[in-house]
């Protein structure tokens, strides 16, 4: 039956997670073979390595409607291509801290390294993100407002 | 400012003169008094009728330098403090090749904003004397107002303390006085403002951004042959009719395109012509790289790494940079 109650709905954040294909990706895989839940409204982008991330795609996810932007890769010294994920850190600690500088939310960005193994922490960290992002509400600072539009 | 202008002419002609250069990049007549422009002299014809540099020469010409030191022969060039940054920049990234290029470091002791000259009351400016923190302004009609300087400088001036990083002989007549300022004061005053605050700040003065891509084509460290933003595909590349969170993400990328690159020359706040202060969000980078990763200044040389190529092991965690709230 249609749902005519004016009860407000309770809001689902939109989450992306950049997830390195050798240690946070193994990571994820091995959340869901171990049967650990975590939300499924994150959306797992994989990438080759976490370095792969350009600033433009974190922009564009939020532009697209994204509540929060996860970034998961190796921890550092444990990159596959050696030292791709050092300069994640410098470029991703810019980035947030200059979004933040514009009036973005800091709870909204994150940075996590996950390894192969670390099964439980992927989801123990996805769990805390999406609770953090959903106690913060929408995404409105970000968005494109014609995204919004169509719905 | 008149010897000086005088003394640059003399050495123009003669470098001309003896085959030295092919030609010299300096400034040319406006329309006014108080808009000179960037411009390529070829002839000793061409430096007498229009060669000019007075107080409102404020464009840096290291960017010009990328298409006009490629033509045959050596280019001579004049450069202020800030400007030399620029160039070493522009050397490091491969744009241009130093032996092509003849450098003349000029003096400068600020340059003047004849907006904020208008804003005082004094427009159709004719002529500038200025005797320390004095500044005589004759309009058309003769009339002579004297201002105070510090009101009346560019804002990118307001807090310069750049000195000549290249030269190949300097053109130096008068001594600049030293000064004591710090020029993060206003990024701290944004940092100490809460997130609603800081968004409500940068939602109103990004709004105004007509996207002309002004700040783009100005800057120095905005050298890509092919722009993102000339890329129909990017989206982010369509202009005016576009609503603000597009304008915003461009100041942003853009902003973050530069980040370890950009000298704080402040051409993108000069060229504004909504008056979007632009270098504030270049300097958040500057001064987050030098709180996280030690001091650098970039065009300080033409080589070694940048903060964004380079990393130690120890670097600060994304999560940390927040601790201590306003960061």
């Amino acid at each position: 039956m249609q749902d005519v109650s004016t009860e407000k709905k309770e809001f689902v954040p939109n989450i992306v997670a950049f997830c390195c294909n050798w240690c946070s990706y193994a990571g994820a895989d091995l959340a869901g073979s171990s049967r650990l839940t975590y939300p499924a409204n994150v959306k797992i982008i994989r990438v080759p390595c976490s370095c792969r991330v350009n600033p433009m795609f974190v922009l564009k996810a939020f532009q697209q409607g994204a509540d929060g932007v996860i970034l998961c890769g190796c921890h550092p010294g444990d990159c596959h291509y050696v030292t791709g994920n050092y300069y994640t850190r410098r470029r991703m600690a810019l980035l947030y801290s200059f979004l933040n500088y514009m009036g973005i939310e800091k709870e909204r960005t994150r940075v996590e390294w996950v390894s192969a193994a670390e099964g439980a922490k992927f989801a123990a960290v996805m769990n805390d993100f999406v609770k953090t992002v959903t106690e913060l509400g929408e995404n409105k600072r970000l968005t494109d407002l014609r995204v919004k539009e169509g719905e | 400012m008149k010897d000086v202008e005088l003394k640059m002419l003399e050495r123009a002609k003669a470098l001309l003169e003896s085959g030295e250069v092919a030609r010299v990049v300096g400034w040319k007549k406006g329309d006014f008094y108080f808009d000179p422009s960037p411009a390529v002299f070829e002839s000793v014809e061409e430096l007498e009728k229009d060669f000019v540099y007075n107080w409102f020469c404020g464009a840096n010409l290291s960017k010009y330098l990328i298409q006009i030191a490629k033509k045959e022969g050596k280019t001579a060039v004049f450069l202020k403090p800030c400007d030399t940054y620029s160039f070493n920049q522009l050397v490091k990234e491969h744009r241009i090749k130093r032996e092509n290029v003849y450098v003349i470091a000029v003096e400068c002791l600020a340059k003047l904003d004849v907006e904020k000259i208008k804003a005082q009351g004094v427009s159709s400016v004719v002529n500038v004397e200025v005797v320390e923190k004095k500044v005589s302004v004759t309009d058309l009609y003769g009339d002579v107002t004297v201002l105070n300087k510090p009101d009346v400088i560019l804002t990118k001036c307001d807090t310069c303390t750049k000195t000549h990083q290249v030269k190949d002989e300097e053109i130096i007549l008068h001594e600049r006085p030293e000064r004591d300022v710090d020029r993060f004061a206003e990024v701290a005053k944004l940092e100490g403002m809460t997130e609603d605050e800081r968004f409500a700040f940068w939602r109103e003065q990004l709004s105004k951004c007509i996207r002309c891509n002004a700040c783009r084509n100005v800057c120095p460290a905005c050298s890509c042959v092919k722009c993102v933003f000339d890329n129909p595909a990017s989206g982010i590349a369509a202009k005016a009719n576009d609503d603000k969170f597009e304008e915003q993400l461009f100041h942003v990328i853009r902003a973050f395109h530069v980040a370890g690159r950009c000298t704080d020359c402040g051409e993108c706040s000069r060229v504004c012509p909504q008056n979007i202060p632009l270098h504030l969000l270049n300097r958040k980078f500057i001064k987050d790289i030098d709180g996280f990763y030690g001091e650098y200044q970039a065009g300080e040389t033409s080589e070694g790494k940048t903060p964004l190529t380079s990393y130690t092991e120890g670097d600060i965690e994304a999560k940390d940079v927040f601790n201590g709230e306003a960061k």
